[in-house]
């Protein structure tokens, strides 16, 4: 894979990402909102499989474009009152916002050409996935049980504090 | 493992051209003579009652939140089932252990009847 191509893509994918994000905050409707941060969502993993690191995008798809996304989409349709088209209403304050995301940008952007990035021996170029899940069902086959207690403890809490009767 | 993702990147060109090339064709080439019974509800629906942006029950949610712990189970089948190759009889046991365990919750769920469509 030659670097144009990378570029390109890395290119492609933050302006997927800025544009879904920007949706997101200045959509009328809150529905869309909650749609476009999917799709922000599925930029970054994009990202993620740019820096070869396809578990962690595998798991931003699962998790946060589907998981978080589907109790965000249930929390708006729960809420939601009579005039869904203009929930997402913005207010006097944007002007103010603009200022203070410019000057969170401008203190990031000067940190971030300031520091010296120390990289490690190697570039990340295998896939990671199979060395996690060697390691996960071996050296770490106690963590990865007690994760399923968690989920089931996680479960039953759910269920007891949600049901209705 | 990039050169792969390549093909998934023309995928994804290929499958949004595919939605929206027909849009914009037939958004140029057609002719625009609306009248009412053009523009009436016809074959895939019926006139809605009431505004169809309605407050569904908040039963819907305990769905949802099964649906999310299923979602993180499946985050560790992924790479049990990338490395499934490399892992031998041991690997499949831990992973029936681990379904099981959250297969108990299921059955929680079900016996409490959280999952009855009411």
């Amino acid at each position: 894979m030659n670097d144009p191509i990378i570029a390109i893509a890395f290119f492609v994918l933050a302006a997927v990402l800025l544009i879904s994000a920007l949706a997101v905050v200045m959509l009328r409707n809150i529905v869309h909102s909650a749609l476009f941060l999917a799709l922000a969502f599925v930029s970054v993993a994009g990202f993620y499989i740019l820096l070869n690191a396809e578990f962690l995008a595998a798991v931003q798809i699962l998790i946060y474009a589907g998981a978080v996304m589907i109790l965000l989409l249930f929390a708006i349709m729960l809420t939601q009152r009579a005039n869904t088209p203009m929930s997402n209403v913005s207010n006097s304050q944007a002007g103010l916002a603009a200022i203070v995301a410019a000057a969170v940008f401008v203190v990031l952007a000067f940190v971030l050409s300031k520091t010296s990035w120390l990289t490690g021996a190697a570039a990340v170029t295998q896939p990671n996935t199979e060395v996690l899940g060697k390691a996960l069902f071996d050296y770490y086959v106690l963590p990865f049980e007690i994760a399923s207690v968690l989920l089931l403890v996680a479960m039953i809490g759910a269920i007891v504090i949600a049901r209705e009767d | 493992m990039l050169t792969a993702y390549g093909y998934i990147a023309i995928f994804l060109v290929i499958a949004i051209g595919f939605g929206i090339v027909p849009l914009i064709i037939s958004l140029r080439e057609r002719q625009t003579r609306p009248d009412p019974v053009k523009l009436s509800t016809y074959e895939c629906g019926v006139e809605t009652i009431g505004p169809t942006w309605v407050q569904f029950r908040v039963g819907f949610y305990l769905y949802a939140l099964v649906f999310v712990i299923f979602d993180v189970e499946t985050v560790f089948l992924y790479p049990w089932a990338v490395a499934y190759g490399k892992l031998g009889l041991y690997a499949l046991v831990e992973m029936f252990v681990f379904v099981l365990l959250l297969a108990v919750g299921l059955a929680y769920a079900w016996r409490k009847r959280a999952l009855v469509w009411k």
